[in-house]
């Protein structure tokens, strides 16, 4: 048998791009100088290097954003680096739709073809697109640009959105919201022409947020009214408080209070969140981590978005608290890279919060000690997972975890984990601030304290918005000034792409936990995304199949088939040529969803066919 | 004078093999499974206390020598409390554990995992799927003919071995037999995601350009014949394969002093295939290239012989 030659050398640039995140390489063995005097025939790396697996995400981000795609000799530069066998480490760079291993231009723009910017004519964005610079994928003539459909990108209040890469020395990451088509090329022209394209500003948080300064608010209190890049104007607007109150009663009291609070998880799953930390503070194994949830990707979402945009220091905050609560030293933040600007607002908070001694070695003179590191996903929705991005921040594939154990049991690195969604941290604040018993007095007995929405779609004034637990979908609908254009509504989606379509004969239900579980919807992630009589919604429940359809990881087969399957079915329907019956078709499609819901590993499969059930049992609800 | 010995006797050697000191044997866990009461030691699976029921339970990515990656999903059970149907090829019992086996929940995912597959892989080389289909009273033809399969050409790019994954059923085991559960050679793992989810070399690379060291433990472990001996997909190519007319016979590795188990699959006199028992000690299935791609010096006969 051959021996397998070496492989070709990484350019100078991946081999910048790589040693910007893992150092210069100590010896010949890694890929550095060869020098007798050192590298003599000692073995190097070993656990040392391998323990260093979970830098390998970072490293792909560095050669994708420096040379726009990711070459066999670059990936083979990381594998000798970190010690990963190059076809596991090819696996992990196939698995993130961000990542390219295939030949791709520096400058790309992503179109957000997702339900909500479908209702927004994404369509007609692509077309133009499609006329101007040929199909998606491919490159443009001059090789410097190309442009690609996309998942939801989190910007649905102004929609349609576009999120523009662009590789190089000095990477650009920035969404544009609304886009056109001849927006998305001008910046694109800039991009091939070398110049730095003009940072999109971002948009004023205005519109974004119509509550902004209103009083009353808890959770957008500081969102659009403090400054989120100063850390002195977050402590002058009430930040630290609750930090410094955890710190004054210790952790047991801590979790006490926010067990007091009866605070549910946001992201979804509505798990008490006091139950969860106690059992990571009282887990023997050590260390304890903590890692918060911003890969907010459930399609129609984007509170967490606008939380880490505009007050970057209350995440930072209740992170610090959590990890003093339960014992850990160390935190990762998780967020997804389609957040460029969050990342910058979260990475200039946590390097003023060092500064101010309010996160490293000795926080608020305590002796408490706690760093977090920002770490970003790939394109890959099932990453908000818990166990799948887990480990993706330990350089693998996204693909969950059986459960149990849990993730307080064995979590990140197999170590005991309190992994909390963004919003569900930012009641964290108010709750320490302010005593669990004032947080508790707003909401009802089994959904306390407020929620954020997000409302999308066909109403007057999507944007962000927090009510009080039991407010009703027609009051929070009326708050975004009802249905655009007078017209009627067809449908309400519920809880994102997971989550439950239901019919305007539902606008007195009251938005709490136990309300929508009683008309058989969820809250999930606090989306509401309203669809007119003009839209056609079999088409919405197309692109829903499609999305978990893509982003299904593919590990177990009820989910990696069934979501397949299920979008072939619902392209018969939408053609018009069922198999059998449309009564037929939906007999298949309940089989197939009642399989993926008792047997997928994670929540991805089990909630799949979740809205497009819930639309299609609903008689009058779609035509078919 | 007599000369003091230079060699002396070694001294007897200890009349019985050492062996390790004897664990307490783990405390017993109760539970019911399918309306009758078990006991089992606790630590084991559900699977392995189904089978010690005489329970009958399908896997496809289980076997006793991996890790349970519980991804294909049919193994699933039922159990009273869970909001989920959970895999039992990797879930301990738990004491007052109610498992329900053959529950209608329990059936359905079961037909429809083997629906899913064979209709989207070619199952025609694995025996125990027709069986399971038949029991579960799975139609894959149901989904059409235009269903989405996973079909593609044979990957033919070496002497020793051919790999077709459109029998490929994605059970992770040629990976987990590639890697840490036996060879740790790490030639190939899953790449791509979703239905496009593909066993692949680093960047698709021909088997010989890949660290492949043809161990073959791969095709040891593939429940599906995606991975085979290159003898028998000639054979079978050539419509000369009869699995019927073969015989097994267990020898030991002549190569090095390990002392490995083959077992020879011979047809018309001819070594075909070469495996190892799963409950061989010293291989627990797995072998190196001499042991399993070694034998043809075995027929190398003169001419005229």
């Amino acid at each position: 048998m051959d021996l397998r030659a070496v492989a070709p050398r990484p350019s100078p640039a991946e081999r910048a791009a790589v040693d910007t995140v893992l150092g210069p390489p100590e010896s010949g063995w890694a890929g550095g100088r060869r020098d007798s005097a050192t590298d003599g025939h000692a073995a190097r790396g070993g656990h040392e290097a391998r323990s260093r697996r979970h830098l390998l995400l970072p490293a792909l981000h560095a050669v994708q954003a420096r040379v726009g795609w990711i070459s066999e000799p670059a990936l083979g530069y990381i594998c000798r680096r970190l010690t990963i066998p190059p076809a596991e480490a090819y696996g992990v760079a196939t698995f993130y739709s961000l990542f390219s291993t295939a030949p791709q231009p520096p400058a790309v723009a992503h179109i957000c073809d997702d339900i909500a910017c479908r209702v927004a004519s994404a369509e007609a964005v692509c077309a133009d697109l499609e006329r101007a610079l040929g199909p998606a994928r491919t490159a443009s003539p001059d090789g410097r640009t190309t442009w690609l459909r996309s998942p939801c990108l989190g910007q649905c209040d102004r929609a349609p959105a576009a999120l523009l890469t662009v590789a190089g020395e000095r990477p650009v990451s920035a969404a544009i919201a609304p886009a056109d088509a001849a927006g998305i090329l001008r910046q694109l022209e800039h991009a091939a022409t070398g110049m730095a394209p003009g940072t999109p500003t971002s948009a004023p948080i205005g519109p974004s947020v119509p509550q902004a300064g209103a009083p009353g608010l808890r959770l957008l209190a500081r969102v659009g009214t403090v400054d989120p890049t100063s850390v002195d104007a977050y402590r002058a607007a009430g930040g630290y408080r609750a930090l410094e109150r955890a710190l004054a009663i210790g952790p047991d009291r801590t979790i006490a209070e926010v067990t007091a609070a009866r605070l549910v998880g946001r992201g979804g799953a509505a798990f008490p969140t006091g139950r969860k930390w106690a059992a990571v503070a009282a887990a023997p194994a050590r260390p304890h981590y903590v890692v918060c949830n911003a890969d907010e990707s459930e399609p129609g979402t984007f509170k967490d978005r606008i939380l880490m945009e505009e007050d970057p220091f209350a995440v930072v905050e209740a992170m610090t608290i959590e990890a003093f609560a339960t014992g850990a030293e160390r935190g990762f933040l998780y967020l997804r890279a389609e957040y460029p600007l969050a990342a910058e607002r979260l990475t200039n908070a946590l390097a003023r919060t060092r500064g101010a001694g309010l996160l490293g070695p000795d926080i608020l003179g305590s002796g408490f000690a706690f760093e977090i590191e920002l770490r970003r996903g790939a394109g890959a929705y099932v990453c908000g997972e818990e166990t799948a991005l887990f480990n993706s921040i330990e350089g693998k594939r996204g693909e969950p975890r059986n459960k149990p154990p849990f993730p307080v049991e064995r979590g990140l690195f197999g170590r005991p984990t309190a992994i909390n969604n963004v919003e569900t941290l930012a009641n964290v604040l108010p709750i320490l601030a302010d005593g669990a018993a004032a947080y508790a007095a707003t909401g009802t007995d089994g959904s306390t304290g407020t929620k954020l929405f997000c409302l999308s779609g066909n109403v007057a004034r999507p944007g962000l918005y927090e009510v009080p637990f039991g407010t009703t979908l027609g009051e929070l609908l009326d708050l975004a000034g009802g249905v655009r254009d007078g017209r009627h509504i067809q449908a309400i989606l519920l809880g994102g792409a997971a989550g439950t379509f239901v019919g305007s004969d539902r606008l007195d239900t009251p938005l709490t936990f136990e309300g929508t579980r009683a008309i058989g919807a969820s809250l999930g992630s606090g989306v509401v995304m309203v669809f007119d009589d003009a839209t056609d919604l079999l088409d919405i429940l197309r692109r829903i199949a499609a999305f978990f359809r893509d982003e299904s990881c593919g590990q177990c087969v009820p989910c990696r088939v069934g979501t397949v399957r299920q979008e072939e079915l619902l392209h018969r329907l939408a053609n018009g040529h069922p198999r059998g019956t449309a009564a037929d078709e939906l007999a298949l499609l309940g089989e197939i969803g009642r399989a993926m819901r008792d047997a997928s590993i994670c929540g991805l499969g089990q909630t799949a066919s979740s809205a497009i059930e819930s639309a299609l049992r609903q008689p009058g609800l779609v035509r078919l | 004078m007599t000369l003091d010995p230079i060699f002396t006797t070694p001294l007897a050697r200890p009349s019985r093999v050492p062996t390790a000191p004897s664990r307490p044997e783990p405390a017993p866990v109760e539970l019911s499974i399918d309306g009758r009461a078990a006991t089992v030691p606790t630590g084991s699976t559900i699977l392995e206390a189904c089978r010690a029921q005489g329970i009958d339970t399908p896997t496809l990515c289980f076997l006793e020598n991996l890790t349970p990656v519980n991804v294909c999903r049919i193994c699933v059970v039922e159990v009273t409390g869970s909001r989920v149907l959970v895999p039992a090829c990797s879930r301990t019992v738990e004491p007052g554990m109610e498992i329900q086996t053959d529950s209608d929940r329990v059936r359905h995912s079961r037909k429809m995992v083997l629906e899913f597959l064979g209709s989207s892989v070619d199952l025609s080389l694995a025996p125990d799927v027709a069986r399971y289909m038949e029991r579960y009273g799975a139609d894959p033809a149901r989904y059409g003919p235009v269903a989405e399969t996973v079909a593609q050409p044979v990957k033919i790019d070496n002497e020793l071995y051919v790999r077709d994954y459109s029998r490929c059923i994605l059970c992770y085991k040629c990976v987990e037999a590639c890697g840490v559960d036996a060879q740790n050679t790490f030639a190939i793992a899953v790449a791509g995601r979703g239905f496009d989810a593909r066993i692949s070399t680093e960047a698709n690379v021909p088997l010989p350009a890949s660290a492949c060291v043809y161990c073959g433990n791969c095709i040891g472990v593939c429940p599906t014949g995606a991975l085979m001996f290159r003898s028998e997909f000639e054979m079978r190519r050539a419509g000369t394969w009869d699995e019927a007319a073969q015989t097994q016979t267990d020898t030991i590795c002549p190569y090095c002093g390990v002392g490995c188990t083959l077992t020879l699959h011979v047809q018309d006199n001819e070594i075909v295939t070469v495996t190892s028992p799963l409950d061989q000690q010293i291989t627990e299935g797995h072998l190196c290239i001499k042991g399993r791609f070694g034998f043809r010096f075995v027929q190398n006969r003169a001419e005229g012989e």
